[in-house]
């Protein structure tokens, strides 16, 4: 079976263990089931305990930036359960729907913005190997899901029937909208120097040192990576972007009407976008799941994804599991240091006046953008004319990738449907159209056609 | 029914139904929401056949687009009398007539094509083994939805799909099917490349671009503002 949500592991995994139920059900169908099961399961849970995290984080450090304590007893010394009882008391309370509001769209909106940013956690891979949705349009689709997110609180902002409501909605659906571009093309000026959409390609290339991170690949991808953070701040309506909600001027903005569980999901999809942004922000300019030591590509590490082979279960590495763990836990330390910056933000800077936010996207980011990604396209060039190679810093991309794709070829031309296919792994994309690209690309006719770039 | 069927009746059955809210919702802003629903199931159907590039340019452009832009200008104007569209029976009934028009149109281009030989096609680039002829050497881009690079190359003038799938040995091109996947022509040693057009379609796009900010530019008011008034 062809891979719809690309859970080909697992489901071959499955396939061979569920031959008793043949009579059940079919076969192929019930581990494509319980494969998609089990990575929608681990992402809502992630999905879950993203925002009750960093809500404890946010009040905790405005309360430090504010020379208060913040939350102190819940769950002992540092009120770490404080998220929990937050989400408690929020269930309990009664789910109120306005007389003016329209009914259908103001019970259905929380639910878009949430699924949107859910949604985009599918293509986002944790490390080399754990992508529920291995796609090779990765961050263009990622981009694409997200961008529904604006619906929900539009929609949310409209159908409240509160004029305070309504103009939160409009403020955000103008700043998202405008602010959409720049996102995009900021995302583009480190891809432009791997030349993949894949994400899961572009942690690859970043393994080994610091300098192979894409951040130091250019002065135009080191600039970029803070015009991207800028925009994605504001994309999350982020303070001091967060006109859509400004409490002084707007009461609560798009949420002044929702109340109880319906508001906490508006406050779940805005901290899990913003874990999402700072993810991608990780993966496309801060070296992924690597640590940046070189420590990945040592002998050492290598032989730690050989140990415990067939542990418990067949086909299970022990050892290629803790790596991966470890990339795991690398990742989400970088995108939570990055979501602290914007913590750290919102609590120091003033917020910016509407007019001023659309002025910012339009007439700097944007333009900056574009000369950036400009920039970025013509730097390989340039740099090949002068130095006689791609990069300043680092060993040049097509070195860089080229050893990985072979590696990834074979490993899963022999071991692609047992080793560790009990976790919700996807093998890279064996890429054959590359694979034939460069074959055919070696051939005499074809050879002036290749950029100098890769 | 395999997953892969349930899921295709799930989203056609969403995209149908969207459309077909959209059309008996009186509610504008209700309206944009189930047009939201089947536009969001047309990509579903687009993943399904393997054309991630497609589904993620349809959430994009349509859903986060098209639509947002829609509920902008729908909240503008959406007030007392604009926000219920009534429409008189003349209307529903010309309404009707083009939709049927338009349905024979689509039904008589549905029967028009060969599907049986299609399949078989299907079949022989898919998994090759069945067959005998073996898969397209290096080249099974629809396999995985891994549409990004030969829709690129497509875009730089390049057609390697068509190219590589020519570049076989005689015996195999003999079997009938293949040639309708490779069209590009031998001469002597030198091979002739097949060409891409979609570079174009990006440049008309790009002007279209141009023309709208001019329009917009055009359109704005025209307020001169005093400087000793500012002041």
């Amino acid at each position: 079976m062809d891979s719809i949500l690309a859970a080909d592991s697992i489901v071959e995994f499955l396939s061979g263990k569920l031959s008793d139920l043949d009579t059940v059900l079919d076969n192929e169908s019930l581990a494509f089931a319980i494969a998609a099961f089990v990575h929608a399961f681990l992402l809502i849970n992630l999905f879950a305990i993203i925002p009750m995290v960093f809500i404890w984080a946010e009040r905790k450090v405005s309360g430090r930036i504010q020379d208060r304590l913040g939350p102190t007893r819940v769950g002992g010394r540092f009120g770490w359960l404080q998220g929990l009882a937050d989400g408690i008391k929020l269930v309990q309370k009664e789910d109120l729907v306005p007389k003016d509001a329209d009914s259908m769209l103001f019970r259905m909106a929380p639910y878009i913005a949430c699924i949107a940013s859910f949604g985009a956690f599918m293509v986002l891979p944790f490390n080399s190997s754990w992508v529920a949705v291995a796609s090779d349009v990765g961050i263009f689709l990622l981009f694409g899901i997200l961008s529904i997110e604006v619906v929900g609180i539009v929609l949310a902002g409209y159908s409240s029937g509160s004029k305070w409501s309504l103009y939160g909605g409009m403020r955000e659906s103008a700043q998202m909208v405008s602010y959409e571009i720049p996102l995009a093309i900021c995302g583009l000026i480190p891809l432009v120097a791997v030349g993949s959409l894949n994400l899961t390609e572009v942690g690859q290339v970043q393994t080994g040192t610091v300098l192979n991170w894409l951040i130091f690949n250019s002065p135009f991808t080191f600039i970029g990576f803070f015009v991207y953070f800028t925009v994605a701040t504001a994309g999350c309506k982020r303070a001091p972007f967060d006109l859509a909600e400004a409490e002084s001027e707007l009461v609560g903005g798009f949420h002044t009407e929702y109340s109880g569980i319906r508001w906490s999901f508006f406050f779940m999809a805005e901290y899990a976008s913003m874990f999402l942004v700072c993810a991608v922000a990780a993966l496309l300019f801060l070296g992924g799941w690597n640590t940046g030591l070189g420590i990945e590509e040592t002998a050492g590490f290598l032989a730690l994804r050989e140990m415990g082979q067939n542990f418990l279960v067949e086909g299970f590495v022990l050892g290629n599991y803790i790596a991966n763990l470890f990339g795991l836990i690398v990742l989400c330390l970088k995108a939570s240091l990055l979501v602290c910056v914007q913590i750290w933000l919102r609590w120091t800077l003033p917020r910016l006046r509407i007019d001023q936010v659309m002025m910012t996207c339009l007439k700097y980011l944007t333009p900056m953008s574009c000369a950036l990604f400009l920039g970025a396209t013509i730097w390989p060039l340039a740099m090949a004319v002068t130095t006689g190679k791609t990069t300043l810093l680092s060993a040049p991309m097509g070195e860089r990738m080229a050893p990985k794709r072979d590696a990834a070829n074979g490993e899963t031309s022999s071991t692609n449907s047992t080793k560790d296919s009990t976790e919700p792994n996807v093998v890279v994309n064996t890429d054959p159209v590359g694979d034939a690209l460069a074959s055919t690309l070696n051939e005499p006719q074809l050879k002036t056609s290749e950029g100098g770039n890769r | 029914m395999t997953s892969e069927q349930f899921l295709f009746w799930l989203f056609a059955v969403l995209t149908c139904g969207g459309a077909f809210a959209v059309v008996i919702t009186q509610n504008v802003v209700r309206m944009a929401f189930w047009l939201i629903v089947s536009l969001g199931s047309v990509a579903g159907l687009f993943f399904l056949l393997n054309a991630d590039f497609l589904g993620a340019a349809q959430l994009l452009i349509y859903v986060g687009g098209t639509v947002v832009l829609l509920i902008f200008g729908v909240m503008l104007t959406a007030s007392g009398p604009y926000l219920q569209i009534k429409t008189s029976p003349a209307e529903g009934f010309l309404a009707g007539g083009i939709a049927f028009l338009f349905l024979v149109l689509i039904v008589s281009t549905v029967y028009a094509v060969d599907w049986d030989h299609k399949s078989q096609l299907m079949a022989t680039h898919e998994n090759g083994q069945a067959t005998g002829i073996g898969p397209q050497p290096g080249y099974n881009p629809e396999q995985q939805g891994n549409t990004t690079r030969p829709i690129a190359f497509a875009l730089l003038g390049m057609r390697p799909d068509k190219d590589l799938a020519s570049n076989q040995p005689a015996d195999l091109m003999d079997t009938g099917d293949v040639d309708d996947l490779s069209q590009a022509v031998y001469m002597g040693d030198e091979m002739e490349l097949s060409t891409g057009y979609l570079l174009v379609f990006e440049i008309i796009s790009v002007h279209l671009l141009v023309v709208l900010v001019g329009a917009a530019y055009l359109a704005r008011a025209k307020r001169r503002v005093d400087a000793s008034e500012v002041a």
